[in-house]
């Protein structure tokens, strides 16, 4: 078994086999619409199934000694300009794949009988999309990174823009540009580093030391992308719009996933390859991320739309991400990955919780509800556990990242700790405010009266979900473990790579000063 | 044994909270009931064990978050502070199980309401067991969410809801400072298992940080910040509104929630980290006037207020104020012990009160009760033990510990100890009178319930009358019990390390108090008390002149010193004022304007006038051809 898992190019089949379910998608030939979808629906399931029973080879495989990169695979792709087929992950990105493996699944289920028109391309779309997201995890070229980050807006533009709500073009269109234009200033970047270190590959740039002018403009081209993809305050505004007319299982890769490209982007670009250029922006990254985490978090509860609030909530705790990143801690590190992992769980879930009463009276707005504890006890179960981890309970997935984070902020500056740790205190308000509006209370609505509780389907696409939601606060230590040695290596050669500046500087203004200049 | 007394409950509420409809109401109740009542059988030999026989240890159960140097495990300490804790938690929370299956017979959803106790006790075990900072932070935190879901227990009520999230949002407050104190230890000792850091105190105690661009003593500014989390969860001055409010969940709640359990849990943070308290004077200053300001403040809206719980809640406040101070002045001792029969007698209080409500038909306010004592003559009696306690008469449990207190406080000599003194003496004052006006109010005089109500008053069931029997015991014997062990001659041998004494030891100084002081509580208490005969018994038409006489006085006592509407303006209103003008004025009238839709915008804009161009005139575009060959051709010419 284990010299086949070896000799098992793991992370290309992890990473392709979405795209043979589309292979097999496209064969399905029937005259009835009805059975094309049925088939579509059960294909989609069973290849989601095995990519993530797949991936999980890739966990029970991995060595979490190492801060190597693991699964690796090289081919030539286009020789003549150094750039290849390079593929591995390490303790950082190998956790991002298992979740985008595990929240497909439950995609597919979440789409089961909401998406009534055109099923079988709209499979298709998410098949895509998570090869896409897969291989932008996995991928150890820029070029070949680049192919897969850009690639995933494709169908995501497409998800939002056929089977979305009213104002889906408008919103595609908004998150398209936004991407867009985040996209070239990449592009940009990337040919610039190409020039400079003759070559694309991953692993070699981060051991490159670019000069600090270079740094600087790379880094702003960088972050122009990561920073909208994250998104950061000011250029969220694209999210709420995304979510609110994206389908429910859109909505939840796109909570869950994609927003965690961004935040990827700057732990394996930024913070390696461009350390002095990083610390040298970190203010204007805090300031961001603070701006973020109390406008956002207070925008959120004026909010009168179920989705927008959660979006909402999705930006200030993406800004305890970029916080934790930037602090460049063991802990703010580690607690920023786990923030990203336990958000693509819970804030996914959230936005199920959201879709199942959407499903039953087609609204999301918050007045139109009230009293739902009373005919769906199991829900209103479910949307507490999830509402609790969104708001860091201790023993929920969502505590142990925001704990991290605020711990190792706090041992670089107390300020930003202060500031930050207030979206604790709003988070709250805000939550326990929407659950209020729509759970409790008098079941008072005629339409809400027959409304029936979380169907078998619900239940086995929320099952896994709270258990994962359980087991990541109670025992992190599944997943810290595995990111420790990497996060560990990522912090001491950012701050090697600046001491080193620091010495260099230092020298510099010594000899000066012994010349007498 | 110590791992099952902890989960036990856990286990009682998870079959009730998830099987509750599966396996009926009688089946949840004996259940949760069978869980919590064994985590307290468990837990008296342990106490004997642990805080007797001196038989200290540390169970670890697993990893919980390790990162770098950051190491919290899941662990079970069991010192004479937790086991006392352990013991009084589980005692008073069976009792009130038992008592819940009485009081909530006509509830619709009992399985969740006994699966929200055990779990609430199971909450409150992990805090007072825990071996480090970040578990104790899950027991807290774990106690405010089941807090928030008991308060809320009667969803459909809009009043429930609005104060279970009061009580959550204001001990978020408290949190917010409690987990900056966390990281403030781990800064300064590295580390944040109790055993690490209070081995490393003397290390650290000169140690000075800048935390928010104050330049500070380390110590000081760590202990303020996890007393900010202590005056959320107790309910001190400035974060003290929502106990009053959380009144609206069912009665044995407000006993679990203010007696053993929840709002104590300041107290026990205090004494927990009572060894860098200890270091911090400054802080303890600090403490010992927020502790008596509450005591005294609590007591004087306790004399106005018509609703008997809430007469009981500001009770309650208060007397955690007195286990602040004495904590301030060093009377670690002192103070647990005074939870710890507080615990008792406020649980009685409670409970008896949620007896008369039963028993006049869910009717809480007093100004509808009197003339009841005869109909109800256990409830009767057993409020009256209740009263003696709290005003502290010996030989009742309150006289030993609250008498201690107030002589530690003066023996402490200090400014503050003196403050401290004489506003726990005008508190004790007022704390005889509201309680006798409670006992006036309900039981005597005319009856003032209309004549159904009065014909329905019955006894409770035995299954409610017998824990407040159980209750009335410890009301009784506590003090005199524990007195020797807690704060008398057996005390260092009893508490060894688990409470911290730097330099002269408080209690032996409140010892040697003059005689005067000694007796002054009691002579307090005997003024209250008679005040309060004379003022509902022999002349009830007093207090509504009084009332009409000082309107003013009146109005802001009733209205608790007006601070919910303080807050209200302060925070709340703004809130979601700045919330709504930041999404409607920030994103959408400024991001997106000039943003994605300006730029749109300008792009259609562009658009047109470049289609504009597109005029379908040969001539047009051959001219476009002719200039652009010109330019081409001098670019060429002029660079080449």
């Amino acid at each position: 078994m284990n010299g086949f898992v070896e000799n098992l190019p793991l992370l290309s089949v992890v990473t392709f086999t979405p795209l043979l379910g589309v292979l097999l998608l496209l064969t399905i030939r029937a005259d009835d619409p009805e059975i094309v979808a049925r088939n579509s629906r059960w294909v989609a399931l069973w290849v989601t199934l095995g990519t993530f029973l797949a991936s999980l080879l890739l966990w029970t495989n991995f060595d979490s000694g190492t801060a190597d990169f693991q699964f690796v695979e090289q081919a030539a792709w286009f020789p003549t300009f150094g750039i290849s087929y390079h593929m591995g992950v390490d303790g950082i990105s190998m956790l991002f794949v298992i979740l985008s493996t595990f929240l497909m699944p439950i995609c597919v289920l979440a789409s089961w009988d909401a998406i009534k028109t055109r099923v079988r391309e709209y499979m298709i779309s998410f098949l895509i999309l998570e090869t896409m997201m897969i291989g932008m995890f996995c991928a150890l070229d820029m070029v070949l990174f680049y192919v897969f980050f850009e690639g995933v807006l494709i169908p995501m533009f497409l998800i939002i823009g056929i089977w979305g709500g009213a104002r889906r073009v408008y919103a595609a269109f908004k998150f398209f540009l936004y991407t867009l234009m985040g996209s070239v200033l990449l592009l940009v970047a990337i040919l610039a580093m190409y020039f400079t270190a003759g070559t694309t590959d991953i692993p070699t740039l981060m051991t490159t030391s670019f000069p600090f002018q270079m740094q600087f403009w790379l880094w702003l081209g960088l972050f122009a992308s990561f920073a909208v993809k994250v998104p950061m305050w000011p250029v969220h505004t694209w999210l709420p719009d995304a979510h609110v007319q994206a389908p429910t299982a859109g909505s939840v890769i796109l909570a869950g996933v994609l927003l965690k490209m961004g935040a990827y982007g700057f732990l394996r670009f930024s913070m390696p390859m461009l350390p002095l250029a990083s610390e040298y922006f970190t203010p204007l990254v805090y300031g961001l991320s603070i701006i973020a985490v109390i406008y956002t978090s207070l925008v959120a509860l004026a909010q009168e739309d179920m989705k927008k609030l959660i979006a909402y909530s999705s930006v200030a705790h993406m800004g305890f991400v970029t916080v934790g990143i930037f602090a460049a801690t063991q802990q703010a590190v580690q607690g920023a990955i786990y923030q990203m992992l336990s958000h693509g769980v819970v804030s996914g879930a959230l936005f199920l919780c959201v879709g199942v009463v959407y499903d039953r009276l087609h609204t999301r707005e918050i007045s139109r509800y009230g009293g739902l504890v009373n005919n769906m006890p199991k829900y209103a179960c479910v949307f507490m556990l999830m509402m609790m981890a969104s708001v860091g309970l201790p023993g929920t997935a969502g505590f142990v990242g925001e704990f991290l984070i605020l711990t190792g902020v706090f041992q670089v500056n107390t300020w930003v700790a202060l500031f930050t740790a207030t979206g604790v205190i709003l988070g709250a308000t805000y939550m326990l405010y929407l659950y209020r509006r729509v759970i409790y209370g008098e079941l008072t609505k005629e339409d809400l009266k027959g409304m029936l509780d979380l169907s078998r389907r619900e239940i086995v696409i929320f099952a896994p979900l709270c258990i994962v939601v359980m087991w990541m606060g109670v025992y992190p230590m599944s997943f810290l473990s595995v990111m420790d040695v990497s996060v560990a290596k990522l912090v001491a050669d950012y701050h090697n790579a600046i001491d080193a500046q620091a010495a260099a500087t230092g020298l510099v203004d010594g000899v000066r000063l012994a010349l007498g200049r | 044994m110590e791992t099952a007394a902890v989960f036990l409950p856990l286990v009682g509420a998870m079959i009730a909270g998830f099987f509750g409809r599966q396996i009926g109401d009688r089946a949840s109740q004996i259940v949760t009931c069978l869980g919590v009542g064994s985590a307290a059988v468990l837990s008296i030999p342990l106490f004997f064990d642990v805080a007797v026989g001196g038989n200290e240890r540390v169970i670890t159960i697993m990893n919980w978050i390790n990162s770098g140097t950051f190491e919290t495990a899941w662990a079970l300490r069991f010192d004479t502070l937790s086991a006392v804790m352990v013991m009084t938690v589980t005692c008073v929370s069976s009792l009130i199980h038992v008592y819940s299956i009485g009081y909530m017979s006509h509830d619709d959803s009992k399985p969740r309401f006994m699966a929200y106790l055990s779990l609430f006790t199971f909450a409150m075990l992990m805090l007072v067991t825990s071996d480090n900072l970040v578990q104790l932070f899950f027991g807290w935190e774990g106690v405010g969410v089941v807090s928030y879901l008991l308060i809320g227990f009667w969803f459909k009520k809009p009043t429930a809801n609005a104060a279970a999230i009061k009580a959550f949002v204001v001990n978020r407050v408290g949190d917010f400072g409690f987990l900056l104190g966390i990281f403030g230890i781990y800064m300064v000792f590295d580390a944040v298992t109790f055993d690490t850091v209070f081995n490393a105190v003397d290390a650290h105690k000169d140690d000075t940080v800048t935390f928010f661009g104050i330049e500070g003593h380390a110590l000081t500014l760590i202990c303020l910040l996890l007393f900010v989390g202590a005056m959320g969860k107790s309910a001190q001055l400035l974060l003290h509104t929502w106990l009053p409010d959380a009144m609206e969940g069912p009665t044995p709640v407000s006993a679990l929630i203010h007696a053993a359990t929840m709002v104590t849990a300041g107290v026990f943070l205090v004494a927990r980290m009572s060894p860098l308290f200890e270091y911090a004077p400054s802080a303890l200053e600090v403490v010992t006037i927020v502790g008596a300001s509450t005591a005294f403040f609590a007591a004087t809206i306790g004399c106005v207020q018509t609703d008997i719980k809430r007469v009981i809640a500001y009770s309650t406040c208060s007397q955690l104020g007195y286990m602040f101070f004495a904590c301030g002045v060093g009377a670690y001792p002192a103070a647990i012990f005074h939870l710890m029969t507080h615990a008792w007698f406020k649980a009685l209080l409670f409970l008896g009160s949620g007896s008369v409500i039963h028993a006049m038909s869910d009717e809480q306010d007093m100004r509808k009760m009197g003339g009841i004592w005869k109909h109800i003559k256990v409830t009767y009696a057993m409020m009256w033990i209740g009263t003696l306690a709290l005003v502290a008469v010996p030989p009742f449990a309150g006289y030993y510990s609250k008498d201690m207190i107030l002589e530690a406080a003066y023996g402490a000599h200090t400014s503050v100890g003196q403050y401290a003194f004489i506003m726990g003496i005008g508190a004790a004052l007022l704390t005889a009178f509201y309680s006798g006006r409670l006992l006036f109010m309900t039981f005597h005089g005319e009856p003032r319930a209309d004549k159904e109500t009065m014909d329905h008053v019955h006894e409770s069931p035995l299954v409610m009358t017998l824990p407040l029997a159980g209750l009335a015991i410890g009301a009784i014997f506590a003090g005199m019990l524990g007195y020797d062990l807690f704060i008398g001659d057996g005390r260092v041998e009893f508490w060894r390390d688990a409470l911290a004494v730097v330099g002269e030891d408080p209690i032996e100084a409140a010892h040697h108090v003059p005689t005067w002081v000694v007796w002054s509580p009691m002579v307090v208490t005997v003024l209250g008390l008679g005040l309060s005969f004379h003022m509902y018994m022999r002349r009830p038409e007093i207090p509504g002149r009084l009332a009409a006489q000082f309107p003013g006085v009146y109005q802001f006592l009733l209205n608790k010193w007006y601070f919910d509407e303080l807050y209200d303006f302060l925070f709340v209103r703004p809130a979601f004022w700045i919330g709504n003008f930041l999404w409607k004025r920030g994103d959408e009238g400024t991001i997106d304007r000039f943003g994605p839709d300006g730029v749109s915008a300008s792009i259609i804009a562009g658009a047109r006038r470049l289609g504009a161009v597109q005029s379908g005139y040969l001539y047009h575009y051959a001219f476009a051809m002719i200039i652009g060959i010109a330019l081409f051709v001098s670019w060429i010419v002029v660079g080449g």
